[in-house]
């Protein structure tokens, strides 16, 4: 039943949002996502990390199909309801210096986003994670496609078709699977883990799901769409996209593709861990290159989440608690890097490299936040990103020592673009775009402050949150007998 | 069997209503006269099987539920034109009537035990619209899309009539039963060529009603020709009517040869679904792009009906009943837009006069949003479960490369529906706000109620037929 409320509470809070005048919108807004965390905390403290899924709710929905809206939270879920629950305040809060046109269907459509965001990481029946999926898309396709940048519409248009097209396929693997299960048919997700499927068919659901996930992530070659719809959208559905909802496809893989096709996996896994890998490494080296700080966080993002593909797809314990803990870690990160960005571009008009500079000696608060923040995403020991890129890398050695030296290069190379980019825009001589730079604001310290405890939190003490998920990722393996 | 002889006497009724000097009455009146024939229809719900006329017309539940989505559909559709009394040129009587009388047709297709039935009912249907298509009779594109439509369908009747002549000539009957009787006895024994061709031939006269690929050239031209009206009328009860009399003939007489015409049908599913999507995708006109999306729809339905395994019936139903609804809601739309904006004497009907909509009209942007998100099928509309019913149905039989293709397909479905949301909510424009009818209001929230209701619960009509 807390499941439910869950995924209600942003949806109630999201059409209040829209009733009330665009005036109030971002406080009614603001008590809403507040109100989703409060309750996101008290649901992890009533969590039994060792009881598998709880707070479980089941409506038949298509009683003669058995299809029903199934919920509940098992320790992997947990981690990324709180993920979301942690970030939503702190996106909205992150406006409040702008003022949006229409701010109550503003506010509202990133309140429904983060309800269908908590419903796809609930959810227990595999057609409802698909409805969610696909729900989440809209939302902050209209975000981006309304607010955005000059080529919006263009860009978020092949946005939309691209991971639609992809998620389409999903829906075929699912209706098939659904088929293949005993009786009158069900598409409980727990069903699908018992079939006992053949090499051959394993190999066609592995794909279909592959390119649902690795559109959603992106991977390599899928990645496109990603740097230009980040660059293009407002920095709130950016942070939304980059921050949860590329989480949606890591968590599909370790939901579904893992354990319905173990098989599938042992044919192909070398090739996704190797496309995985190429996008590290091609994703860092492009990011190297980048004068757009927008673009370049974009590139640094699709290059980290290349790294939790192939830990996930490594498939051992430590690869696949990597990658969850990497996931809360680059929501964190990417959240704070794209709110120091913007806080720069709206107070200097440019997000070109080349004209900023001298910003710390203006702004030395800023510059301590970013800098934490971008040491989280460079890995340093102590912080968040290490935790997570330490197990990834691991995992990926114990799977292929020369894939995991290649993808270790992605320590290095992180270091030389997360660098640059704080020497070009903070150090240096003062440019002229700089000129009366003011430093942060009360609202914007209250953003970044908790992003800040946040990474050293994990970085310190990341057992608070890997023990959610531990049995849960045990409990999987178990399921596939490794 | 009590709608037929209804609408045959309320038909000829209108006529006679036409006499009056009081062209107000028309409206009201045939509106009451389908309410008559809809609850008409559903006095004989759960009677069993009935057969009437000398065994040649059969009334099951499956027949009241098509009998009602035509039935609804045409209340629907009247309820939008709006008595056409801004065309001083319009004969209103006439249209009504022949509205009316074509229903019968499309009764007989939905419900014959028999194939001169099926017959009679196609040409009610096809002459009447015939007609209609060509009722701007002023207009050079609704000329040209009547004698178009009723040269190409002309010749597919008499294919259709070769067809049933052969399958006659094989069986020696016309009837349904007796002809699933020789096809799971005889033709298993000494299988009998002339059937063989007798049910192609018959397969392509229908194929072309419901303009399937490659019998479709005509529909771009006729659907933009015809008075946007009609358009919506055709695309709705003549594919629904089409799609019912299809089901029957395959799946009671012919499931004994199931192994000879499935390929047939999956082919033409797939390039009907290839013609129709791209067709769509290179249209600036949002009427043509509709005539292909039609196209392409024939083409979800073909799926189920490729498959004929337990879940399409219930597929062929819904996808019916959301695709109708969507398409009266957008050409609802389409009719109060390009009225008021005409492009060299024509109505505009290019996607960008929807340029602007949202912003004095939220309500009609609104309705054209949820009609376009379900024609693509995006969860949460009907259309979703339209698209989950009919793959459902393919999987069923284990042919997962059709619904593949159709996957695909459907992604470019996405990129010209989109279109027009993204025109009437995301570009400029300049549109001064439409004033809407009520009654016309009330059709435009029904059809939108409706197609989210489906979305949330698929489930609520299911188990009834």
């Amino acid at each position: 039943m807390l499941t439910l409320l869950l995924i209600l509470l942003p949806i109630v809070a999201g059409v209040i949002t829209l009733t009330v005048g665009a005036n109030s919108a971002k406080q009614v807004a603001l008590i809403g996502a507040l109100a989703e965390l409060g309750l996101a905390l008290f649901v992890w403290s009533q969590f039994d990390p060792a009881a598998g899924v709880q707070f479980a709710f089941k409506y038949n929905w298509l009683a003669s199909a058995g299809i029903s809206f199934g919920a509940g939270l098992d320790g992997i879920s947990l981690v990324l309801v709180l993920l979301t629950a942690f970030l939503t305040p702190l996106i909205i809060l992150s406006t409040f210096g702008h003022t949006y046109k229409n701010g109550s269907a503003f506010y509202s459509l990133i309140l429904f986003m983060s309800a269908a965001l908590v419903g796809v990481f609930s959810a227990t029946d595999a057609f409802l994670f698909y409805l969610f999926f696909e729900a989440a898309l809209i939302p902050v396709y209209f975000l981006a496609a309304v607010w955005g940048g000059e080529n919006r519409l263009k860009v978020t248009f092949k946005f939309f078709i691209y991971t639609m097209f992809g998620s389409l396929f999903m829906l075929v693997a699912l209706i098939y699977l659904y088929y293949q299960t005993p009786g009158t048919h069900t598409s409980d997700i727990t069903a699908f883990y018992q079939l006992q499927l053949s090499a051959k068919s394993q190999g066609f659901v592995f794909w279909a799901f592959f390119v649902a996930f690795a559109i959603k992530m992106p991977l390599f070659p899928f990645h496109t769409w990603q740097p230009d719809t980040y660059t293009e959208s407002p920095t709130p559905a950016t942070m939304l996209l980059s921050g949860i909802m590329l989480k949606m496809g890591v968590y599909g893989l370790i939901r579904l593709l893992l354990p319905i096709v173990p098989l599938g996996l042992e044919t192909w896994g070398l090739l996704a861990v190797i496309l995985s890998v190429i996008g590290i490494i091609y994703g860092s080296i492009i990011a190297i290159q980048q004068r757009d700080m927008k673009r370049l966080i974009a590139y640094s993002s699709f290059a980290h989440v290349g790294l939790m593909a192939a830990g996930v797809f490594a498939f051992s314990i430590t690869g696949l608690q990597g990658a969850i803990i990497q996931m809360l870690a680059h929501g964190i990160n990417v959240v704070g890097l794209f709110f120091v960005i913007d806080i720069i571009l709206d107070r200097t008009k440019t997000r070109n490299l080349d004209q900023l500079g001298g910003i710390t000696q203006m702004a030395p608060q800023l510059s301590v936040y970013f800098m934490i923040l971008l040491l989280g995403s460079v890995a340093l020991p102590l912080t968040n990103g290490f935790v997570g890129e330490f197990l990834l890398l691991s995992s990926v050695f114990a799977f292929n020592s020369w894939l995991g030296a290649i993808a270790g290069v992605t320590i290095i190379l992180g270091s030389v673009y997360m660098l640059r980019l704080f020497q070009m825009s903070m150090f240096g001589p003062k440019s002229k775009w700089a000129e009366g730079f003011k430093d942060l604001t009360l609202s914007e310290r209250a953003v970044l402050l908790p992003l800040v405890i946040m990474v050293l939190w994990i970085g310190i003490y990341p057992g608070t949150f890997l023990s959610i998920s531990e049995p849960a990722v045990k409990n999987l393996l178990q399921l596939v007998g490794k | 069997m009590y709608p037929i002889v209804l609408l045959s006497v309320l038909g000829i009724v209108t006529l006679f209503l036409g006499f009056s000097k009081s062209k107000n009455i028309l409206l009201p009146s045939t509106l009451l006269f389908l309410a008559v024939a809809l609850a008409g229809n559903f006095l004989e719900w759960n009677q069993g099987p009935l057969l009437y006329f000398y065994d040649m017309f059969r009334v099951d539940n499956l027949t009241l539920a098509f009998n009602g989505i035509v039935l609804a559909s045409a209340f629907m559709i009247v309820a939008i034109s709006g008595g056409f009394q801004d065309n001083a040129e319009a004969e209103p009587a006439e249209y009504y009537s022949l509205m009316l009388f074509s229903l019968v047709g499309a009764i007989m297709m939905i419900g014959f035990e028999h194939l001169i039935m099926l017959f009679i009912g196609v040409e009610i249907l096809s002459v009447a619209m015939y007609v209609l298509t060509g009722s701007n009779k002023r207009n050079l594109r609704s000329n040209e899309a009547a004698l178009k439509y009723f040269l190409m369908g002309a010749f597919a009747t008499g294919i259709m009539l070769f067809g049933i002549t052969l399958l006659y000539g094989a069986t020696g009957s016309f009837d349904l039963t007796t002809i699933q009787a020789f096809v799971s006895t005889t033709q298993q024994a000494v299988p009998s060529y002339l059937l063989y061709a007798g049910l192609l031939l018959l397969m392509i006269g229908m194929l072309f009603k419901v303009s399937a690929a490659p019998f479709h050239f005509w529909t771009p031209d006729v659907y933009e020709g015809a008075p946007t009206i009609f358009t919506t009328y055709m695309s709705t009860i003549v594919k629904t009517a089409g799609f019912a009399a299809l089901y029957r003939l395959l799946s009671h007489s012919f499931t004994g040869i199931y192994g000879f015409w499935w390929i047939v049908i999956a082919v033409i599913a797939i390039l009907t679904l290839m013609v129709g999507n791209i067709g769509a995708v290179t249209q600036n006109s949002f009427k043509r792009m509709m005539a292909y999306s039609g196209i392409s729809h024939a083409g979800y339905l073909l799926i189920a009906l490729t498959a004929l395994s337990k879940p399409t019936q219930n597929a062929i139903v819904f996808y019916s009943m959301a695709y109708s609804l969507s398409t009266i809601a957008a050409f609802g739309v389409l009719m109060l837009v390009s009225k008021e904006k005409t492009l060299e004497g024509q109505p505009d009907e290019r996607y960008d006069a929807f340029n602007g909509l949202a912003k004095q009209n939220p309500f009609l942007a609104f309705v054209m949003t949820v009609a376009m998100l379900s024609l693509a099928g995006i969860p949460l509309t009907a259309g979703f479960w339209g698209k989950f019913f009919v793959f459902s149905s393919a999987a069923d039989r284990g042919i997962i490369w059709v619904p593949a293709v159709a996957v695909l397909m459907s992604t470019v479905g996405i990129y010209y529906y989109f279109r027009v949301i993204i025109a009437s909510y995301l570009k400029e424009g300049d549109i001064a706000e439409i004033r809407v009818a009520p009654f016309y209001k009330i059709v435009l929230i029904l059809a939108t109620v409706l197609t989210i209701l489906f979305g949330l619960a698929p489930g609520l009509l299911e188990g009834l037929i």
